[in-house]
C-alpha cells in the first residue's frame, strides 16, 4: 500500500491553468546571501516577536534574534552571521508595517545554533520534541504562519489519529513544495515520522495532486520500511485542494465542523516545507531561517525555485532570476489566487513567502464590476457551500448581520467565487470587509453562549 | 326607492358608530403627552441627522422635555433654534459654538502621488485595507468618497481625488468623522481662520517625496502664528482655542499646507 487514490471529492472548486511548467522541472537553487536582509518580527500568526538583540550587535547564523511574545507567537533567528544594523518598522508582504531587524550579513556564514541535533528522536518524549519545534521558530509555511508547536500540542480531549502532509500545492505558478517532494523525499518521510511520533497518530498520508506524477513516484519509492500505515494519497487536481478542510475531506471523508478545527475530527495537516523544517529542527538542530520560494510569472526573465534566507528583499530574488522582462504590471507575493499584490519590490520575504510572481499586462485584468446577475456560478464554485452572491449583496448594503447569519466567517477567501463571477464582482474583498468588521465586533463584545434547547 | 335607502342607512349607521367609538377613544383612551414635546419638535430642523447624539429630532425633543437634556446639542439648528427651545422650556439659553467639518488633507491627485492602481470596491476603508492604501502618503485622503456618501446634506464633494467640505452646507452632525478610515475629518469652529491641511506624521523628506502640499515639520509657523500653532512631532497643529493670527503663517509655510479658510 504505497499509493492510494482519494475516495472522496470535495464539492465546488475550480480549475485554473497550472502555469507551473516554467519551474516544476528544475532543481531548487540556493541563493547567494544578499548584502542586506530585513527580518520581520511578525512572520507568524499572533503577536510579533520581541527582539533580544540591539543595533550594533554581531550575531552568528542560527542565533536567536527575538523571543516569542505569548502563547501564539514564535521566535526569530538569524539566517547567517552578520550585524544588526537597526530595529524599526518595515513594510511586509501583507501591506501593514511591522517591527523588523535590518541585518547586514558579513559573508562568513558562521553558524552557532543553540539547539543540539537530536538524531535519536524516537527515544525522546513527544512533549520535548514539540518544544524543540517551537524553539526553532517553525511556523506553518503554507502561508498562514500558525506556530507549529501549538498545532502539534492539541488538548488531550482531541486525540489525533491521522496526520496528513499537504503536498497539494494547488496555487498556479507555485512549485516549491513539488520540488521539495522530488528532491528531499527521504527527509520528508523522516519529518512526517517525527510529527506522527509527537502526535501519536496511527495513520500518515502525504496528499499529492495527480498533476505531479514525479512527486508521487518519488515519495512512494522513499517510504521507510519501518514506517507503518504510511502512504501517498493521490488527489484529483482541483483548486483549492490544498486548503486543509477540503484536503481532510478528500483524504478521509471527514467534515470539519463549521467554526471548528481539524483536530475536532482527529486530523492534523502540515505543509511540506513545515514538515521539512520540523525534521531539520529536530535532526540537525537547525532553526527555520531559509525557505524555498518560487519566483515566476511571464515578466521575470528566468523563473526558478530559490532556497533563500528569510529577510531577502524581493528585489534581490528578481535579480537572481535575471531581472524583470518587459513591463511589470503586477507583483504578487504568494500565489495568484490568495496571494497579495505588492506596490513595490522593496519588501522582504518571510517564513510564509511561498512565491513571488511578476506578471505582465497580458496576464492581469482590471475589471469594472457590475451588480450581481444571480447566475449562481459562485454557489457551484464555493468549496465551503456558501452563497457568495447573497453575501456580497448583503455586505454591499452594509447588512453585516445578515452576512454573519449566512456564515461569512466560514469563508477562507480562496477566490473561487471571484474567479468564476461573470459580473466581475470583487467578492473576496467584500468577504474580507465583513469578516474584519465581525472579528472587531466580537473582540469588543464576545458572543453570548447559545441557550440550551431541548 | 327602498333599494338604495336601506343600504345607505346601514353603512351610514356603521360609520356613525365607528366615528363615535373613535371619538371616545381619542378622548378617554389617548396617551397623555406633554404638549411641549410637539412644540419643541416643530422648532428642530427635522434633518434627523443624529448630530445631537439622539436617534432623531423627536427623540431629542422628548429628552429635552422629560429628561432635562441640554438645549444646545443640535448642530444643525444653531443659536436661533437654541433661543426658541429655551423659551419654550423656560430655561436660560446656553452658548452655542457653530462648527463645521474639515478634511485635514490637501493631497489631491494633482499634488500627491498614488502608489499603485487600486482596482476594487470604491470605498475608503476597503482601499485603506489593501496594501496600506493606494496613496503614497500613509496618512492621506484616498478619495473614494465614503465620507461624501454618509453626509446627509451633501456637503462633501470629492474632486481630483480629494474630499472637501463646503462649510456653507455643513451642519456639523459628525457622521463623516467615523466614516474616514484615516481619521482625517474633524469638527472645527466655523469662524476659525487658520487650518493646517495635513495629517502626516512622517519626517519632512519623506513627506516631500510623496506630496507637494504636505507639512514638512519645519515649525516656521509656530512663531509666525504667535502660539496658535504648535508642533506634534513632525506635524503642525492648530489650537482653535487661541486667537488665530493667520496671514504670516499662510504666506510663509514652505509646504503650502496652511490655509485661512477650510
Amino acid at each position: 500500500m504505497k499509493t492510494l487514490p482519494s475516495l472522496f471529492r470535495f464539492r465546488g472548486g475550480i480549475h485554473p491553468a497550472y502555469n507551473k511548467d516554467a519551474t516544476c522541472g528544475s532543481e531548487i537553487r540556493t541563493l547567494a546571501v544578499p548584502s542586506s536582509l530585513v527580518i520581520s518580527l511578525a512572520q507568524h500568526l499572533g503577536a510579533p516577536a520581541v527582539p533580544i538583540v540591539k543595533a550594533g550587535d554581531t550575531v552568528a547564523g542560527g542565533q536567536r534574534l527575538a523571543d516569542p511574545a505569548g502563547l501564539i507567537s514564535a521566535p526569530v533567528h538569524a539566517p547567517t552571521s552578520g550585524k544588526v544594523v537597526r530595529i524599526e518598522p518595515a513594510p511586509t508582504p501583507l501591506g501593514r508595517p511591522a517591527p523588523a531587524i535590518t541585518f547586514e550579513p558579513d559573508g562568513q556564514d558562521r553558524w552557532d545554533s543553540p539547539l543540539e541535533p537530536l538524531p535519536e528522536w524516537r527515544a525522546i518524549e513527544p512533549r520535548i520534541l514539540a518544544e524543540r519545534v517551537g524553539a526553532a521558530g517553525v511556523v506553518g509555511m503554507g502561508g498562514a504562519g500558525f506556530p507549529t508547536q501549538v498545532k502539534l500540542s492539541p488538548p488531550s480531549d482531541k486525540p489525533i489519529d491521522t496526520l496528513i502532509i499537504n503536498g497539494a500545492e494547488c496555487e498556479p505558478y507555485l512549485t516549491g513544495d513539488h520540488r521539495l517532494m522530488v528532491e528531499r523525499a527521504a527527509d520528508l518521510w523522516e519529518g512526517a515520522a517525527i510529527i506522527r511520533h509527537i502526535l501519536g497518530a496511527g495513520t500518515v498520508r502525504v496528499a499529492i495532486e495527480d498533476n505531479k506524477p514525479d512527486a508521487i513516484a518519488a515519495l512512494a519509492a522513499a517510504i521507510p520500511s519501518g514506517l507503518e500505515n504510511a502512504g501517498v494519497c493521490v488527489l484529483k487536481t482541483s483548486y483549492p485542494q490544498g486548503s486543509e478542510k477540503q484536503q481532510i475531506f478528500s483524504v478521509t471523508g471527514r467534515t470539519v465542523p463549521a467554526g471548528g478545527l481539524p483536530m475536532d475530527v482527529g486530523c492534523v495537516v502540515e505543509n511540506i516545507g513545515t514538515t521539512l523544517a520540523v525534521r531539520d529542527a529536530v535532526v540537525q538542530g537547525r532553526p527555520l531561517v531559509w525557505r524555498a520560494i518560487t519566483v515566476s510569472g511571464d515578466a521575470v526573465a528566468a523563473p526558478a525555485n530559490l532556497l533563500a534566507p528569510i529577510g531577502t528583499p524581493f528585489a534581490a530574488l528578481v535579480e537572481a532570476c535575471g531581472g524583470a522582462r518587459g513591463r511589470v504590471a503586477k507583483i504578487v507575493s504568494g500565489g495568484p489566487m490568495m496571494g497579495f499584490a505588492q506596490a513595490s519590490l522593496d519588501v522582504a520575504m518571510t517564513k510564509t513567502s511561498s512565491g513571488l510572481l511578476l506578471l505582465s499586462a497580458a496576464r492581469v485584468s482590471v475589471f469594472t464590476s457590475q451588480p450581481c446577475i444571480s447566475c449562481g456560478r459562485c454557489l457551484d464554485a464555493c468549496p465551503m457551500r456558501l452563497m457568495p452572491s447573497e453575501l456580497s449583496q448583503c455586505i454591499e448594503a452594509d447588512d453585516i448581520e445578515a452576512a454573519e447569519r449566512y456564515n461569512v466567517l466560514d469563508c477562507f477567501e480562496c477566490g473561487s467565487c471571484a474567479f468564476v463571477c461573470p459580473a466581475r464582482r470583487p467578492l473576496v474583498q467584500h468577504m474580507r470587509r465583513a469578516k474584519a468588521i465581525l472579528v472587531a465586533r466580537r473582540r469588543a463584545a464576545p458572543p453570548r453562549p447559545k441557550p440550551e434547547t431541548r | 326607492m327602498s333599494d338604495w335607502l336601506v343600504p345607505v342607512l346601514w353603512v351610514g349607521g356603521i360609520g356613525a358608530v365607528c366615528g363615535a367609538a373613535l371619538a371616545f377613544a381619542a378622548r378617554y383612551l389617548g396617551v397623555e403627552e406633554d404638549p411641549r414635546i410637539e412644540q419643541v419638535t416643530a422648532e428642530l430642523p427635522g434633518a434627523n441627522c443624529g448630530g445631537c447624539g439622539f436617534a432623531g429630532c423627536a427623540e431629542y425633543a422628548k429628552a429635552m422635555v422629560t429628561a432635562g437634556a441640554a438645549t444646545n446639542l443640535c448642530p444643525a439648528g444653531g443659536c436661533a433654534v437654541v433661543a426658541r427651545l429655551s423659551a419654550i422650556l423656560g430655561r436660560a439659553a446656553e452658548a452655542v459654538e457653530p462648527r463645521v467639518a474639515l478634511v485635514r488633507c490637501g493631497g489631491s491627485d494633482s499634488e500627491a502621488i498614488r502608489s499603485f492602481l487600486y482596482s476594487g470596491i470604491a470605498d475608503c476603508a476597503a482601499a485603506a485595507a489593501t496594501a496600506g492604501g493606494d496613496k503614497a502618503c500613509a496618512y492621506g485622503c484616498l478619495g473614494y468618497a465614503s465620507c461624501a456618501r454618509v453626509c446627509p446634506v451633501g456637503a462633501i464633494a470629492v474632486t481630483d481625488g480629494l474630499a472637501r467640505v463646503d462649510p456653507a452646507l455643513c451642519i456639523a452632525c459628525g457622521k463623516c468623522v467615523p466614516a474616514c478610515p484615516r481619521g482625517l475629518i474633524a469638527l472645527v469652529p466655523a469662524k476659525a481662520t487658520l487650518h493646517v491641511l495635513c495629517s502626516s506624521k512622517d519626517k519632512g523628506p519623506t513627506v516631500k517625496k510623496v506630496c507637494g502640499v504636505g507639512c514638512i515639520g519645519c515649525a516656521i509657523c509656530v512663531k509666525l502664528s504667535e502660539g496658535a500653532i504648535s508642533m506634534d512631532g513632525f506635524l503642525a497643529k492648530v489650537d482653535y482655542s487661541k486667537p488665530l493670527r493667520s496671514d504670516a503663517a499662510v504666506a510663509k509655510c514652505p509646504g503650502h499646507c496652511i490655509v485661512k479658510n477650510g
